[in-house]
Order: structure tokens, then sequence, then C-alpha cells
């Protein structure tokens, strides 16, 4: 009976943290907003949009490859301030948003390099060149398996996130570096044209942004729910640990 | 205690673990006998790979060179730490008096040390090998500032893998992505001393300074690896 009661006791105080009322309404509602958006953008980009008079249709894999590269980015950034925050504060939620951000991340790289890679066969006639952004997009979705493999291979310790943060943070100001190397070395990709005015006509322009927005919605969706998945992940792990340390 | 006391000091713990370590490496012969003996392995299955005739011999050498050398690097680099921990020395170690970035340099000068060795004598059996002109002295530099390049990725984050099941398999995956600069400027340069291009960035002062870049980053960030 005592054991019982121990166990019981353990199990609430571990259990503790996973109790806390979490917001779905919120969740609900972001998640809501970025169908919308993205039903809107992929009408936009397929219908509103319009057909590029060199490129043809296969321009329109632009209005998804651009907010999926930027997403793809942005998620390393968040993984190496995770990682940051988390050395400094010794914080675990620091932790566990990084590593959420590392797993959509690794979604969106894969999807950079796949719709990149179609774009490039459509209008280089090539599936892949060695030029600095599509390398070190290569070197990123690297970083980001090599990150996830560390992490799964230290498992849920505290050993293995901050190696996770030490390698975020490297890697992050290490992407910058590969991508001048390259550059240095060789190049071929088409220059940013947004930022000088009457490059693109104003209706791209506005299905890009409309894309970029609710592509971004639709990341802090995934990442809401890969944080939440993550620190359950944790907590069982934990709850299991201290249930076996119990008997 | 005064600055220049403290980093005296520093200097001995540096010097006293590196001590050790190249002691336990004349005796054990482990780690720079199988590096050298990989690194020629690799000359000899890149000349069936390539085929290295004169014309294409210029574009290529300075790629195979590279490609031995870091791999072999690697072998040895993975060890630094698992050797400790295998010897069970390595919580003796952490729980001395000492200033993690001591034990971090005396590592990294001595994966510098053995690799340099493996690479000098590496040296002279390529150029002969695949008659190469490589014996210039500007060639030293720009082995020596490689090597530093990768050794200290390396260093850094075979304390990380030394803990894994997988620390062959995972050293590899986590520094090559990040060597990329070094690579690049260091096979680079080396080609520039065969064939003189025009237009080249000055690799050399690149080099320098990424490995400045790292060595700092890594100097912040190997206490965190290492504490149990």
């Amino acid at each position: 009976m005592a054991v019982i009661n121990k166990t019981g006791a353990a199990l609430q105080e571990a259990a503790a943290p996973m109790r806390r009322p979490s917001l779905p309404i919120a969740s609900l509602l972001l998640g809501a907003l970025a169908f919308v958006g993205m039903m809107i953008s992929i009408w936009a980009i397929f219908l509103y949009a319009p057909t590029d008079a060199i490129e043809g249709l296969s321009q329109r894999i632009f209005y998804f490859h651009v907010p999926v590269a930027w997403l793809a980015m942005l998620s390393f950034v968040i993984v190496a301030l995770g990682g940051a925050v988390y050395l400094w504060r010794e914080d675990e939620r620091w932790d566990w948003l990084a590593l959420a951000a590392a797993e959509a991340g690794a979604i969106f790289t894969t999807l950079t390099l796949v719709t990149g890679s179609l774009w490039g066969r459509a209008t280089w006639g090539t599936w892949w060149t060695w030029d600095a952004r599509l390398t070190t997009s290569l070197i990123l979705w690297f970083l980001y398996i090599a990150y996830l493999m560390l992490r799964s291979y230290l498992g849920k310790t505290s050993t293995s996130a901050r190696a996770g943060a030490v390698l975020a943070i490297l890697g992050v100001i290490d992407v910058p570096i590969i991508y001048e190397s390259v550059n240095w070395w060789r190049t071929l990709h088409p220059a940013a044209e947004i930022g000088t005015p009457g490059a693109l006509p104003p209706s791209v322009v506005l299905v890009l942004m409309l894309a970029l927005v609710s592509f971004t919605l639709f990341y802090c969706v995934l990442l809401i729910q890969l944080y939440q998945l993550v620190r359950l992940q944790h907590l069982t792990w934990r709850l299991r640990a201290r249930l076996q340390a119990v008997d | 205690m005064s600055t220049l006391s403290t980093l005296r000091l520093f200097c001995s713990q540096v010097l006293a673990i590196l001590g050790k370590d190249i002691r336990y490496e004349l005796r054990s012969k482990q780690t720079w006998l199988g590096m050298g003996l990989f690194a020629l392995l690799v000359f000899v299955i890149f000349n069936f790979a390539f085929d290295l005739r004169v014309e294409n011999r210029a574009a290529v050498a300075p790629g195979a060179l590279w490609v031995a050398f870091v791999f072999a690097s690697l072998l040895g680099l993975g060890r630094t730490i698992a050797a400790e921990r295998e010897g069970g020395s390595l919580d003796r170690l952490l729980l001395c008096p000492v200033d993690r970035r001591a034990i971090y340099l005396a590592k990294l000068l001595g994966n510098l040390l053995f690799i340099g060795i493996v690479e000098l004598v590496a040296l002279p059996i390529f150029a002969a090998l695949f008659s190469v002109p490589l014996f210039s002295g500007e060639l030293l530099p720009i082995v020596l500032l490689g090597t530093l390049g990768v050794a200290i990725i390396g260093t850094l984050f075979s304390a990380m893998t030394a803990a894994t099941r997988a620390r062959e398999l995972l050293l590899p995956l986590l520094v090559f992505p990040l060597i990329v600069p070094v690579v690049i400027a260091a096979v680079r340069a080396t080609g520039a001393l065969m064939i003189a291009a025009p237009d080249e960035p000055p690799w050399l002062g690149l080099l320098a300074a990424f490995d400045v870049i790292f060595l700092s980053l890594a100097l912040l960030t190997f206490s965190y690896v290492i504490e149990e």
C-alpha cells in the first residue's frame, strides 16, 4: 500500500506541469486564420497571379519557394536563439522551442530544396547547380539533420539540450560564412528582385506578400503543435523515469 | 591574483594536459599511426578513382590532398575525448580545478600536433606519388591554418559525441557541414599555389579569419558541452 501511495504521489508530482490549462482557443483561431490564408494564397497563386512572360507557368513555384525558404532560415534562427537563451537561463522550455523549431525547419528546408530543384529543372534545365544559395540551403539541411540526430542520440537529457544549443549557435554564425565563401567560389541564382521598384508587377508582389504571411501563420501553428508534442514527450519521459525509480 | 600570474597558471595547465596526452600517444601509438596509414590509403584510392594524369592533376590534386587530410583528421579527432572516457580519466580531468578552456586548448593543441605530424609525413609522399610540385614554403601556412580550422570544430564536437554510442557516425555528420568554408579556402589556396589564378580572393587571410571566428566560438561554448 505504501508503495502504491508513493507511486501515486510521484506520478502526481511529475504530472503537475502537464495539468496546466492550455489555450486551445487561441491555437484554434490561429489555425483557422492560417487555413483561410493558405486557401486564399493558393487561389491567388494559381488564378490571380499573372503568368510570367518568359518562364511561363513554372514561375508560380516561386510563390511557394520563397515563403518556404524564408521559414527554413527563420527556423534555424529560432533554434539558435532558443538554444542560446537555454544556455543562459537554463529554462528547458526554450530548449523545447528550439527542438520544435528544428523539426519544423527540417521539413521546410526539405521543401525549399524540392521546390527550388523543380523550378531549376524548368527554368535552368538542370535539377541542381552548385551556386551559393543552393549549396547553403543543402548545408542548412545537413545541419538540421545533424541537429536532430545529435538530439535523438543523446536522449532527453540536459547534455543533449546543451550540445544542441552549441551546434545551433555555431551553425547560425557559420551559415552566412558558408554562403559568402561559396559565393566567392562561384554563383548563378536570380538576384533578389523585390527591392528595386518596377522590377516585378504589383500583383506579383501582392501575391508573394500574401503567400509569405499565410505560410508564416501556418508555420506558427505547426511550431505550437510541435512545441506541445516535444513538451509532452519530455514530461512523459520524465514520468516514466520516475516510475522506474520508484519501482 | 594578478592577470599575469593567472595567465601563467592557465598556460601551465594547458601544457600539463598537453604533456599528458603526448606521453599517452607516444606510448600507445594508436592514433597517429592509424591516421597516417589511413591518409596514405586515401591517396591510393584517389589514384584509381581519378586517374591523376598530367592534364587534370592540377585540378584534382588539391582536392585529393584535403579530402585525405580531413578524413584522417576526423579519425584522430573522434578519439580526443572518447579515449579519456574509455580510460575512465574524463571524470578526474573534469574534477581538477582547471578552467574548461584550458582543457579545450590542450586537446586542440594535441590534435593539431598529431594531425600536423601525420600531414608532414603524408605531404612528401603525396608529392612523390603524384609528382606534384608541392614543396614550397607557402604550403605550410595553408596546411597549418586549414588543419587548425578542422581541429577547432572537431575537438569541440568530439566532446559532444563521446557520450553517444554512434560516435564514429555522428562526428563527421556534425563536423563536415560546419567546416565547409575552411575546406573551400584551403583547397583554393592550395590550388592557387599550383596554378596562379587571377582575381582570387585572399584565401589564406580568409582561412585565418575563419579560424579566429571558430576558435572564439569554441572557447565560449566548450564548457557547456563538456559538463556532465
